[in-house]
């Protein structure tokens, strides 16, 4: 029953009235702009980020995460509504979602994706909670040398089991930890890369390098593409399921959120290796397959229970290890840093009240997302009626003002517009951003590792495969790069996300 | 020998450039030895690394067989306006205040949308102007400037 009493404790700390009012304002502004089309939760959340730093820790992580679950939950219904993934999660969504859309079931798509994901929700908060004290204390055994084997797995395995080259995906790793390195480096007080600039000597903060990669580029192709999608904005009207909906969806959001937790909790699976197993395991066990794209229940609730259960469990490598196993992790871990709390095993034991406050502030986030969307679903569709024109000035209003507040530098909303030029040819060259901002976050922690083990070892490097822990990771690691090469197994990848 | 991905050739390019870039750069810096680093020792390893993936993905858009992909042109026009309002922001923000930076920022960034029409963009200006004072500067009490140094002293 200890499980029990930390999560009492956690709920003590999560529910005053202050940190309610917090997670209310998180999960409407991230729904808000969630449901934008066209500015994923990446670009949401680093555009909200700087808002919350004024905050105490645990009110700001509070708001963060119904930020980020708010701008997860907006992401469907633009899938469902305007056919438009606003992440690699959804993708899979718009599917069946926007097929039902289409048949005038938009509202029991959205109310299946709200109650999935709300169900799904709570048992990876669960599973968390159930996971984090083991874990915690194995993470205790490891030292520099398992530590660096494992975020080296961490960041392979990101891009290993995401779409695209896996070759130009690492270069986009090394290149984020290099970023990463800018600024005074802590061992030798050395400034590194900084042109003799004082304003890199912290180095470069990370929400510039969100807002520029994210944010600005995503705006800047968002205008280039003139593509004019049919939204369903009027036909949003009967949100219950009927009897016949929820005999379909209640297997398909069990089986989603047991695969969704699965995935989740392996460092460096994304949601959207949830949600597409998810999708694929319906269609294989259903009766009826050839249903599947022409609006099936199950093909919402499946994968929108999946990637949901896996945004929960996908805290758990990040807050008992400190390794983030997604960009989004690797924001949340950013905002960590910034209220000086290192994520890593010690948080629990030498912050519980913070530890459990942030997994009780999950369970919290979810509950107030089902209130606030299945009642406020009119008013969501109604902003998906904004035209883009009107929106985006919004937009950079929120992240020029957001960059320059985190330290009041006229510097960093100069660097986030070089970032957002740089960002917008990343993309032109099919280079994912997102591994980029991984490497950042880690870059420091991973030197600082390596350094430290090859001090403990006395520069001998075989440290890394003598070590038991270190070897097995490593050599997960090394399988991972060999599976993907390999041609046959390349093809099916590619296969599964085409199909996907 | 024919650049049959376009895409591939350039990142591996930018790869190979940014990587030596920063390997010489950490050259500078004191590499000490494999037991005691200096700064200059991780970096130059990940340049030399980066610069390594730059030559392999350079290899792999040369290849033949490879499925041909041409580079896609850049909407310049979008992003030189968007770019240049938030620099232009920037710059003024410390001695123009917040009120009068907005202002450029809105009505500049909108000119990049081939919708724009000036009547929208004056009405979103002002709208987002008084959300931006009344959140931003009296609920969250963030500090900057709202109006001019030289007029509010």
């Amino acid at each position: 029953m200890e499980l029990f009493d930390n999560l009492m404790l956690g709920f003590a700390n999560a529910l005053t009235f202050q940190n309610l009012l917090y997670a209310f304002f998180g999960c409407v502004l991230g729904t808000l702009i969630g449901v934008l089309p066209g500015l994923g939760p990446l670009a949401t959340i680093s555009m909200l980020l700087p808002f919350t730093f004024g905050l105490e820790p645990l009110s700001a992580l509070i708001m963060l995460s119904g930020i980020y679950y708010g701008a997860a939950y907006g992401g469907s219904t633009t899938a469902i509504l305007v056919n438009l993934p606003g992440e690699t999660s959804s993708v899979v969504t718009v599917l069946d979602g926007y097929q039902m859309a289409r048949q005038g079931r938009a509202g029991v798509a959205l109310s299946t994706a709200a109650l999935g994901s709300f169900f799904a929700g709570c048992v990876g908060t669960l599973i968390l909670a159930a996971f984090a004290k083991p874990l915690t204390q194995f993470a205790f055994k490891f030292g520099p040398a398992e530590y660096f084997s494992l975020m080296t797995m961490g960041l392979v395995g990101a891009v290993a089991l995401a779409s695209g080259p896996l070759l130009k995906a690492i270069g986009m790793i090394v290149l984020g930890l290099l970023l990463g390195l800018v600024g005074t480096d802590v061992a030798s007080g050395v400034m590194r890369f900084t042109f003799g600039l004082p304003q890199l000597w912290e180095g470069i903060d990370f929400i510039v390098i969100a807002v520029g990669v994210f944010a600005f580029s995503e705006i800047i192709s968002s205008l280039e593409s003139k593509e004019i999608r049919e939204t369903f904005t009027e036909k949003v009207t009967n949100l219950r399921p009927t009897r016949e909906d929820f005999k379909r969806m209640i297997p398909s959001v069990l089986r989603g959120s047991a695969i969704g937790s699965a995935v989740g909790v392996l460092p460096g699976a994304g949601l959207s290796l949830a949600s597409f197993f998810a999708y694929s395991l319906e269609k294989k066990v259903s009766k009826t397959p050839e249903r599947f794209g022409k609006g099936a229940i199950e093909g919402v609730a499946g994968p929108e229970a999946a990637n949901n259960a896996a945004a929960q469990t996908a805290f758990v490598p990040t807050l008992t290890l400190g390794i983030p196993g997604s960009a989004t992790m690797a924001l949340m871990l950013g905002a960590m840093i910034v209220h000086n709390i290192q994520p890593g095993p010690q948080v629990m034991t030498s912050n519980p009240s913070l530890f459990w406050g942030l997994i009780a502030s999950m369970w919290i986030g979810n509950l107030m997302l089902v209130i606030l969307n299945l009642p406020l679903v009119g008013i969501w569709v109604k902003l998906l009626t904004v035209p883009f024109k009107v929106l985006y000035p919004a937009i950079l209003m929120f992240c020029c003002i957001g960059v320059y507040s985190v330290q009041n530098s006229v510097f960093d909303v100069f660097l986030a517009a070089v970032f957002g030029f740089f960002g917008y040819g990343l993309k032109k060259l099919d280079c994912e951003p997102a591994p980029l901002m991984l490497g950042f976050v880690l870059g420091p922690m991973i030197e600082e590792n390596f350094r430290r083990a090859m001090v403990l070892s006395k520069g001998d490097f075989s440290v890394f495969v003598s070590r038991p822990i270190s070897a097995v990771l490593l050599a997960v690691t090394a399988a991972l790069i060999i599976a993907v090469a390999l041609p046959n197994i390349r093809n099916r990848r590619e296969e599964a996300f085409q199909e996907g | 020998m024919r650049i049959v991905r376009q895409k591939d050739f350039v990142t591996g390019l930018l790869y190979i450039a940014l990587g030596v870039a920063f390997a010489v750069a950490s050259y500078g810096y004191r590499m000490g030895t494999a037991s005691r680093m200096g700064p200059g020792y991780f970096p130059f390893w990940l340049g030399v690394l980066l610069a390594a993936i730059g030559v392999m993905v350079l290899w792999g858009s040369l290849r033949l067989h490879a499925e041909p992909e041409k580079l896609q042109r850049w909407a310049v026009r979008p992003m030189l306006i968007i770019l240049a309002s938030v620099f232009i922001f920037g710059a003024m923000l410390e001695t123009l205040g917040l009120v009068l930076s907005l202002i450029v920022l809105i009505v500049g960034s909108s000119l990049a949308s081939p919708e724009f029409t000036w009547r929208s963009t004056i009405i979103n200006t002002v709208a987002l102007i008084v959300f931006a004072v009344v959140v931003f500067v009296y609920s969250l009490s963030l500090q900057f400037p709202v109006w001019p140094t030289f007029i509010a002293g």
